[in-house]
């Protein structure tokens, strides 16, 4: 990057079903967080980039950007507005734009927000508005739906590698532990595997609570030149690396459908951009918009063996106090999964546990990494950030 | 899916004809007019695919969309053709439940109605061998 870039602010609203709140009420109250926790003022802010999946499916609204920058006070500054989107991966994309009209000079400082109200929809609406983010002619035409076609890749998986249904329940028995802690986690209460596996099919083997659910929410972070972070704040948590890469749309175009080809060349990159190796991350926050998805993640991003991905998590090693512990925040499953606002509450929850002030912290965090797929993986972005406390650029 | 945007693709849904790229000799099933391996390099004629192929990976979809929900719950597959390209479709259920490697061939069946006064959209699914 030409320059280096920090967060020095993040805020979120609770993730849930806020029935009383609509979409730009929601993404006012994220960013006045955002900017109090930088202390930041409507004035000095150079631009806003907005990742939403589908405003115009959910509340009928397109123009979002506009909108959100109108409430949040910025219409009258003038500040450009833009809205990003690649399905759920859209608040990823927002982070990286945001990092980048940074790092190329444009901007010093910029809000990469999220913000996605789905509730207005009833569950058949909602299950056929994620469909948009498959291929509609030549996977939905046939039948299928995101849930479905994951479940396709956990079936191959299985056939594969012997990933067992139990493998699947760990990850939300430790998803939902996690997120006790989260004062903005939609579920907070523990849940048994025995339970999981009580849940009705949605799609085999996935069952209603290997899905993350349908969520409204917003999430803000303010990025400036790292040469300027401690301007605004005593623990900037620094971008060692943003990146992101495509698949096939179709997970039937793909060579291989039990690992995610984006995910693993965004973190191949980012890894050697950050001069970080998989073993060197202390804390990640994955995209486990189903069970297998986190499975297929661990695995993508270097921190299990291919294949081992199920028992990497049933083994403890996922775990907060494991070797490198995956989603302490309670990940998309049980924070909640508002689309556009969830990349960018991976950064808020990743800069908490740099800061130390994480629900469910993990010890001497010093450097994190954010995963956000958009669909079933034709779109990946990820993240490496750190505290630069000297406990990064460890031997590769 | 609109009445336009079924049509366009007819010959795709009633035939199964796709695309092949003559200069890495790639077979597309839906059509690609432009290879992603050759790119500008492609070499594009129609094909014709002979509908048989091997089930890669399936599920038995218990909550579908909603255009969907009356046959719920009803087996779908990533389907390899046996010229190479894949294809996702529902698997009709006849003697027994298919299995990942089973041999299949496509049959032409209703796949969709747009409700009770839309269009009834049909298409490519397919049973055992």
């Amino acid at each position: 990057m030409l320059r280096d870039v920090a967060v020095v602010g993040v805020g979120q609203t609770s993730f849930g079903e806020h029935w009383e709140r609509s979409f730009r009420d929601l993404f006012v109250t994220a960013g006045v967080r955002a900017l109090e926790d930088a202390g930041v003022a409507g004035d000095e802010i150079d631009a806003l980039y907005g990742g939403n999946m589908s405003a115009g499916q959910f509340i009928q609204q397109e123009h979002v950007a506009a909108l959100i920058a109108d409430y949040a006070g910025l219409a009258t500054e003038r500040v450009p507005a833009t809205r990003v989107e690649a399905a759920d991966a859209s608040g990823g994309l927002a982070f990286r734009q945001a990092v980048l009209d940074v790092a190329s000079g444009a901007s010093d400082v910029v809000v990469a927000s999220g913000v996605e109200k789905m509730t207005d929809l009833g569950s058949a609406e909602t299950t056929e508005a994620l469909a948009g983010s498959a291929d509609r002619e030549w996977e939905v035409f046939g039948g299928g739906n995101v849930a479905a076609l994951y479940a396709m890749m956990a079936r191959a998986h299985m056939d594969r590698y012997g990933t067992t249904r139990r493998q699947l329940s760990e990850v939300v028995v430790k998803n939902h532990e996690n997120a006790t802690n989260n004062k903005y986690a939609q579920y907070t209460n523990e849940v048994s595997a025995e339970l999981v596996e009580s849940t009705p099919f949605v799609s085999e083997p996935l069952r209603a609570f290997d899905c993350s659910p349908a969520s409204d929410g917003a999430a803000a972070v303010i990025v400036v030149p790292a040469e300027d972070a401690e301007d605004y704040t005593d623990e900037p948590v620094y971008v060692e690396a943003t990146e992101q890469a495509s698949g096939s749309l179709a997970v039937h175009d793909r060579d291989d459908i039990t690992t995610l080809g984006s995910t693993a060349r965004a973190a191949e990159r980012a890894y050697e951009t950050a001069n970080v190796s998989p073993g060197d991350v202390d804390v990640a926050e994955v995209h486990d918009s189903y069970t297998v998805a986190e499975i297929l993640a661990v695995e993508d991003l270097g921190f299990a063996e291919k294949g081992d991905g199920g028992a990497f998590v049933e083994d403890g090693r996922a775990a907060v106090d494991g070797e490198t512990p995956v989603n302490p925040s309670g990940g998309l499953k049980a924070c909640g999964h508002p689309l556009g606002a969830t990349g960018v509450r991976q950064v808020v929850d990743a800069a908490k546990q740099l800061r130390g002030e994480a629900g469910t912290q993990v010890e001497d965090a010093s450097v994190a990494v954010t995963h956000n797929v958009g669909g079933t993986g034709a779109t990946a972005v990820v993240n490496v950030l750190s505290d630069r406390n000297g406990r990064n650029r460890r031997s590769r | 899916m609109t009445a336009p945007r079924f049509w366009r693709k007819i010959n795709q849904r009633y035939r199964l004809v796709g695309t092949e790229c003559r200069t890495c000799d790639t077979a597309f099933f839906p059509p690609r007019d432009l290879c992603p391996e050759c790119r500008r390099e492609s070499d594009i004629a129609e094909k014709a695919f002979s509908g048989e192929g091997e089930v890669v990976t399936k599920t038995v979809v218990h909550d579908a969309i909603s255009d969907y929900d009356a046959e719920t719950p009803y087996t779908l597959a990533v389907v390899e053709l046996d010229e190479g390209a894949r294809i996702t479709a529902q698997v009709v259920e006849g003697d027994g439940e298919v299995d990942v490697g089973d041999r299949v061939e496509a049959c032409f069946r209703r796949v969709r109605d747009e409700g009770e006064e839309g269009i009834v959209q049909y298409g490519t699914k397919f049973e055992r061998v």
